[in-house]
C-alpha cells in the first residue's frame, strides 16, 4: 500500500507546485527566466533535507517517510520541466541565463538538501561534509 | 475545478509510477541512483516530445505538470547526489550529477525534434 500513500501524497505536491509556480509567475510576469521552477526546486531541496534530518532518529514510519519524501516533496520537485527550461534558454541564445540556472539549481539545490543540515542546529552536528 | 482533477490524477500516477521504477531499480546492485536517473531522463524526453508537440491546455496539465512533473523529481536527485559525496563516492556523485543534467537535457533535445 506504500505505493498509494506516494500517489496521494504525490496528488498534493503536484497542487502545491502549480500554486507556488503560479504565484512567482504573476509577481515575475515578464521574466523569461524561470524562477518559478527554481523557487519550487530549491524550496523542495531544503524540505527533504530538513526532513531527512528531523526523521533521522525514527521518529516516522517508513511507509510515512517514503509517502512524505518520495510522494510529497519528489512531487513537488520536477526535473523535466528543468530540463525543457534550460533547453529553451539555449535555443533563446540566452547562454549565460541557461548557465546561471543550472548553477543556481544544481548548486543551490545539492547545497539545502544536505541530509541532516537544519536538524543539526538542534541536535548533534553533521558531518561537514558535501 | 477540471485543471485541479488534471493536475492531482496526474500527480497521482507520477508518482506513483516513480515509486515503481525505484523499487525495481533498487534490486540491481551498484551505487549508481538508476531509479531515478532513468524517471529523470525518460521524463525530461517525453515533455520535450509533448512540449513541442503543442497539446492543449488541459493535456498538459494532465501529462506535462502532472504526471511527468512527479513523475521527475529534482529534490531526490539533489538528495542522493549529496549522498554520494559524503560517502567518499566522489567519482560516483560527479558521474551521476553530470549524467542526469547532460541525459536529460539531451532527452528533452531529442523528444522536442521528434515532437515538432
Amino acid at each position: 500500500m506504500t505505493w498509494f500513500l506516494v500517489g496521494m501524497a504525490g496528488m498534493i505536491g503536484v497542487l502545491l507546485r502549480y500554486g507556488l509556480g503560479m504565484a512567482v509567475w504573476q509577481l515575475m510576469p515578464q521574466t523569461a527566466f524561470p524562477a518559478g521552477t527554481l523557487a519550487v526546486n530549491l524550496i523542495g531541496c531544503f524540505a527533504l533535507g530538513s526532513f531527512a534530518g528531523w526523521t533521522a532518529n525514527g521518529r516516522l514510519s517508513p511507509r510515512i517517510r517514503t509517502a512524505v519524501s518520495t510522494g510529497l516533496i519528489g512531487s513537488f520537485t520536477t526535473y523535466s520541466t528543468f530540463s525543457v527550461e534550460t533547453l529553451d534558454l539555449i535555443r533563446q541564445g540566452w547562454w549565460s541565463g541557461a548557465a546561471a540556472y543550472v548553477a543556481a539549481s544544481v548548486l543551490g539545490g545539492l547545497f539545502l538538501a544536505r541530509p541532516g543540515a537544519a536538524a543539526a542546529g538542534g541536535g548533534k552536528a553533521d558531518g561537514g561534509h558535501g | 475545478m477540471v485543471e485541479m482533477a488534471c493536475l492531482a490524477a496526474g500527480g497521482f500516477l507520477g508518482a506513483a509510477a516513480r515509486y515503481a521504477v525505484n523499487v525495481l531499480a533498487a534490486r540491481r546492485p551498484g551505487k549508481l541512483p538508476a531509479g531515478t536517473l532513468l524517471a529523470n531522463v525518460s521524463g525530461s524526453f517525453l515533455l520535450g516530445w509533448i512540449a513541442a508537440a503543442g497539446l492543449d491546455r488541459l493535456w498538459m496539465l494532465l501529462l506535462g505538470t502532472g504526471f511527468l512533473g512527479a513523475f521527475t523529481t529534482f529534490s531526490t536527485f539533489a538528495s542522493e547526489s549529496v549522498n554520494l559525496f559524503r560517502n567518499k563516492e566522489r567519482r560516483m556523485g560527479v558521474a551521476y550529477t553530470g549524467l542526469t543534467l547532460l541525459a536529460g537535457i539531451g532527452a528533452a533535445w531529442l523528444g522536442s525534434r521528434l515532437g515538432a
